[in-house]
């Protein structure tokens, strides 16, 4: 079996012998023995490295890895620079544990400081936390920081992700927000909708932009809807398409908030990703979770600390602005690596790849038979089609290929993305096959 | 140092991606973003020695003996990191037909069941990512279950004054009126404040045994079942599960519902606050309102949501990848290394406990589990000097500070967990050094408030960091 003690039977005896027992046992007196499990523990025994990486290997290898992807829908198969998985590897940052104790932790505290600033820069917000769970669990927290004794209804838009119209609305289950979903029109939020349910009760209103169907929302008139009613404006972003898109803040945000995943995280089978949070100036000490922040040490040197910790659940207990203490610190540094390693540039780049291929490979569909659905409205690198052929046939054909197709959204719905890892050749071959398999009405 | 911004220098850039192979798309004025992106421009070099340079600056378990309390800082085993790296699994899109995955379904499923057997429940969910998203699962489980009963009544929580402070703020968020009640000196359930507080309007009790103080609740089958009687629900709190696991399991003291940390009990990386992962476990009369999906089947598997879910707490399925490297530790371990690694964890505490009494005081003499917590107030009465002053002085011999002023029942609190994976000879150090200081204390009181003087920087100020808080930088020309 395998272990990590680094204890010999010597010195266990030495020890025992230090705290006065006879046995590893009896320093378990404690525990009454009608506690104790009846019988044997059901499981297998201990195994060396080699056969447990084995094992590892097997299981993974049970899992089909798709050469070529054309599914998003909330996890983005984006290029991860070298630099970025080589930077999160280190020990020091892989195994320290939150920076309480500042004097040793300044390098991840400046990694946080720089972090916050860089989330900042990306939404054009004031203050950013150091990170939460992921978008879906961001989005349902910055619904909770803007309630109040009057404001106890949280408005969201249906053409969120299921999952995090899902987790809000979890959220409000647990703390009594009365949820009200705005209704979809056309593949984009129900504006009229939005402005006629935004009232003296509205905390806010939540919108993903680009929304679930890739479409980019009138995110400055939505946001002008639930401020006439005095409600918050929370934006969900998608950080690749943030690098080109009107910031969070110039479309009127009171909180910015998305999931970092496709800034340096693999796909991982849906985590660990990371929730990013960013507010205005006014609303800093509402954030819910972790923040460093900017001082002086005894002797003037400029250093950081976790910082309004008043707001937090170790000192306020009940009364908190959220209960969340471990974050996603490792997946924020990665996010941070990341925008470091592309720059501004970089991101950019990126940005316009993605939706330059969504386009092109929008238009290839279009003439394999799967139309377009909302197809005068802007987009960026995810959009919906038709499907000839049942939707559910066209991803077991793809399947068999080795390509990850589109993700069906009904029978005759499918949603595809776009990377910049999606060559023209892989789009080319994609639609030749899609048109294949629309001339025979089904297979390959 | 410098921060990355201020090392920026204009046109130093990396080459990260192709050219466009097709036609570029270009978006009308209105929808672009008008305030310039800025991010620093570097090298790849100048970035890789940047973060190099931080992570001198961050103290690491490999870096030395981290004996934090409460958090469990066993060491990071290279064999979960390793299997959680395989592109079998990183490069899995979470919504991937389920044919596709099968070998992710297989692991959480095998990762369930074993937890299922170290904790005595029948069902368990992934979802939440740490353990205070844990507690907030377990709560809402405990929530639905009345509530579904058409019970509307039980409002209430009831958190010993020892627990952690995500107890009482989890129960909040969960929509609970916390009840607060008093502990025992060694941290245990007052029974006759328990009985008091039980009613008609009690939805449950949530607790860690052993508790804060590191001691085993022994009266934990007698308060379980007052909470039961009283028509509540039991919530163990899984913070301090290294103590006990392999050896007795939280099903068999009467809880019906509990959380983990696998970046505690079970090896995985605190990756500087996380990444973590926060299972959530539950006796069959609970299951039908666990987040969804859950993996059905025993092959091949399939997702399906509960028909009474409480609905999602987060994306897909939970921190997948943390899961991996926990399932590793486990398989590893086995049925003889899981209770090992209690066994020594509980050994090495009693053992650094049993030394370090003959200098300091311990809130609570006599054998612990797998932590123990020291009691300054007297040594701060006699020489002014704080388990803070001893805690920054630990670190100029290279030792990690215990916990700090927690449990908030025990003044001037240090609370120390070395865990299974520290030797004798890092122990005997870290006695020493305890010792050390405690010298220095009577002898030179004043000294030690100005440690540490070695690290990075001196005592920070706090104070004027929260007062005036500066949350990121900002360029003279910004």
């Amino acid at each position: 079996m395998g272990s990590y003690i680094a204890t010999s039977v010597q010195e266990r005896e030495e020890m025992l012998a230090s705290v006065g027992v006879g046995s590893l046992d009896e320093l378990f007196a404690d525990i009454p023995s009608e506690v104790r499990k009846k019988g044997k523990w059901d499981l297998p025994p201990g195994r060396s490295e080699m056969e447990v990486l084995a094992y590892m290997e097997r299981l993974a290898s049970q899992n089909q890895v798709f050469r070529s992807v054309f599914r998003g829908a909330g996890a983005y198969d984006h290029y991860i620079p070298q630099i970025v998985k080589s930077v999160v590897s280190k020990e020091e940052f892989l195994t320290t544990y939150t920076p309480y104790q500042a004097e040793v932790s300044q390098g991840v505290l400046q990694s946080i400081f720089e972090y916050q600033t860089m989330i900042c820069r990306l939404t054009g917000m004031d203050a950013s936390n150091a990170s939460v769970y992921d978008g879906a669990s961001a989005a349902a927290e910055a619904a909770a920081m803007c309630r109040d004794r009057k404001r106890n209804q949280v408005l969201v838009s249906a053409t969120a992700h299921p999952d995090t119209i899902r987790t809000i609305r979890t959220y409000c289950f647990g703390n009594g927000m009365e949820f009200l979903l705005v209704p979809e029109k056309d593949g984009m939020t129900d504006i009229e909708f939005a402005a006629a349910y935004s009232n003296a009760q509205t905390a806010c209103l939540y919108v993903q932009q680009p929304n679930y169907y890739g479409l980019i929302e009138d995110a400055g008139t939505l946001g002008a809807a639930v401020h006439q009613a005095g409600g918050k404006y929370i934006m969900g972003i998608n950080p690749i398409a943030a690098a080109i898109l009107k910031t969070p803040r110039e479309c009127g945000a009171d909180i910015a908030v998305g999931d970092g995943q496709p800034l340096g995280m693999p796909l991982g089978y849906g985590g660990p990703y990371l929730g990013f949070m960013a507010c205005t100036a006014d609303l800093t000490r509402k954030l819910p979770g972790r923040i460093a922040g900017e001082t002086v040490d005894a002797k003037g040197r400029r250093g950081y600390v976790l910082t309004l910790q008043a707001r937090e659940q170790h000192i306020r207990r009940e009364k908190a602005s959220s209960n969340i203490c471990s974050n996603q610190a490792l997946c924020a540094m990665t996010m941070a690596v990341y925008m470091a390693a592309m720059g501004a540039e970089g991101m950019a780049q990126a940005a316009s790849l993605c939706a330059s291929k969504a386009a092109y490979l929008r238009n290839g569909l279009k003439e394999a038979g799967f139309l377009p659905v909302y197809g005068s409205r802007p987009f960026f690198h995810e959009f919906v089609t038709t499907s000839p052929i049942p939707a559910g046939e066209v991803e077991k054909q793809l399947e068999k290929v080795g390509i990850l197709g589109g993700l069906p959204l009904a029978e005759d719905r499918i949603l595809w993305c776009c990377t910049e890892k999606n060559s023209r050749e892989d789009m080319d071959e994609l639609t030749g096959l899609l048109k294949k398999m629309t001339e025979r009405g089904g297979g390959l | 140092m410098k921060l990355i911004f201020e090392k920026s220098c204009g046109g130093h850039r990396l080459d990260l991606l192709p050219p466009c192979d097709v036609p570029v798309k270009s978006y009308p004025d209105e929808l672009l973003r008008k305030k310039t992106l800025l991010l620093p421009e570097l090298s790849e070099n100048e970035i890789s020695r940047h973060y190099t340079k931080l992570a001198g600056r961050t103290f690491g378990v490999n870096d030395g003996c981290y004996p934090l309390g409460s958090c469990t800082m066993k060491y990071n085993p290279k064999v979960n990191e390793t299997a959680a790296a395989l592109p079998g699994f990183t490069k899995i899109h979470p919504l991937q037909p389920e044919s596709s995955v099968q070998g992710c379904l297989h692991a959480l499923k095998l990762a369930e069941t074993l937890l299922c057997e170290i904790t005595g429940m029948d069902r368990m969910t992934f979802q939440p990512a740490a353990g205070a998203h844990g507690e907030f699962t377990g709560l809402l489980l405990i929530k639905a279950y009345h509530e579904h009963r058409g019970d509307f009544g039980r409002r209430k929580i009831i958190v010993p004054d020892s627990a952690h402070g995500t107890n009482p703020a989890s129960a909040s968020m969960a929509g609970f009126t916390v009840v607060s009640i008093p502990s025992g000196p060694d941290g245990c359930v007052d029974l006759t404040a328990l009985k008091e507080a039980v009613g008609e309007d009690t939805a449950g009790l949530m607790l860690t045994n052993p508790n804060t103080v590191g001691l085993f609740d022994k009266n934990i089958l007698e308060i379980t079942k007052i909470v039961h009687e009283a028509g509540g629900l039991n919530y163990y709190d899984g913070a301090n599960l290294n103590a006990v696991v392999g050896i007795v399991r939280p099903g068999d003291m009467g809880f019906d519902v509990v959380h983990l940390n696998l970046h505690k009990t079970f090896s995985t990386p605190h990756g500087g606050g996380g990444p973590g992962s926060g299972p959530v476990g539950c006796k069959a009369l609970l299951a039908e309102f666990l987040p969804g999906p859950t993996v059905e089947g025993d092959g091949p598997y399939r997702l399906e949501t509960p028909e009474h879910s409480i609905g999602k707490v987060k994306a897909f399925y939970g921190n997948f990848l943390v899961v991996i490297r926990a399932l590793a530790y486990i398989l590893t371990l086995g049925r003889e290394g899981i209770p090992d690694a209690a066994r020594y964890a509980v050994l090495h505490a009693n053992y650094m406990k049993a030394e370090l009494s003959r200098d300091y005081d311990m809130a609570c003499p006599g054998l612990c589990m797998h932590e123990f917590v020291m009691c300054l107030e007297e040594l701060k009465k006699q020489t002014g000097v704080s388990a803070l002053d001893i805690a920054k002085g630990l670190l100029d011999d290279g030792i990690h500070p215990p916990t700090m002023y927690f449990p908030l029942i025990v003044p001037e609190a240090l609370m120390v967990e070395p865990t299974e994976t520290e030797s004798k000879e890092t122990m005997d150090e870290v006695i020493r050094v305890f010792r050390k200081l405690k010298e220095r204390a009577v002898r030179e009181p004043e000294a030690m408030h100005e440690l540490p003087l070695t690290a990075a920087v001196r005592r920070l100020d706090e104070v004027t960091a929260a007062r005036h808080p500066k949350l990121k930088y900002e360029a003279e020309t910004e």
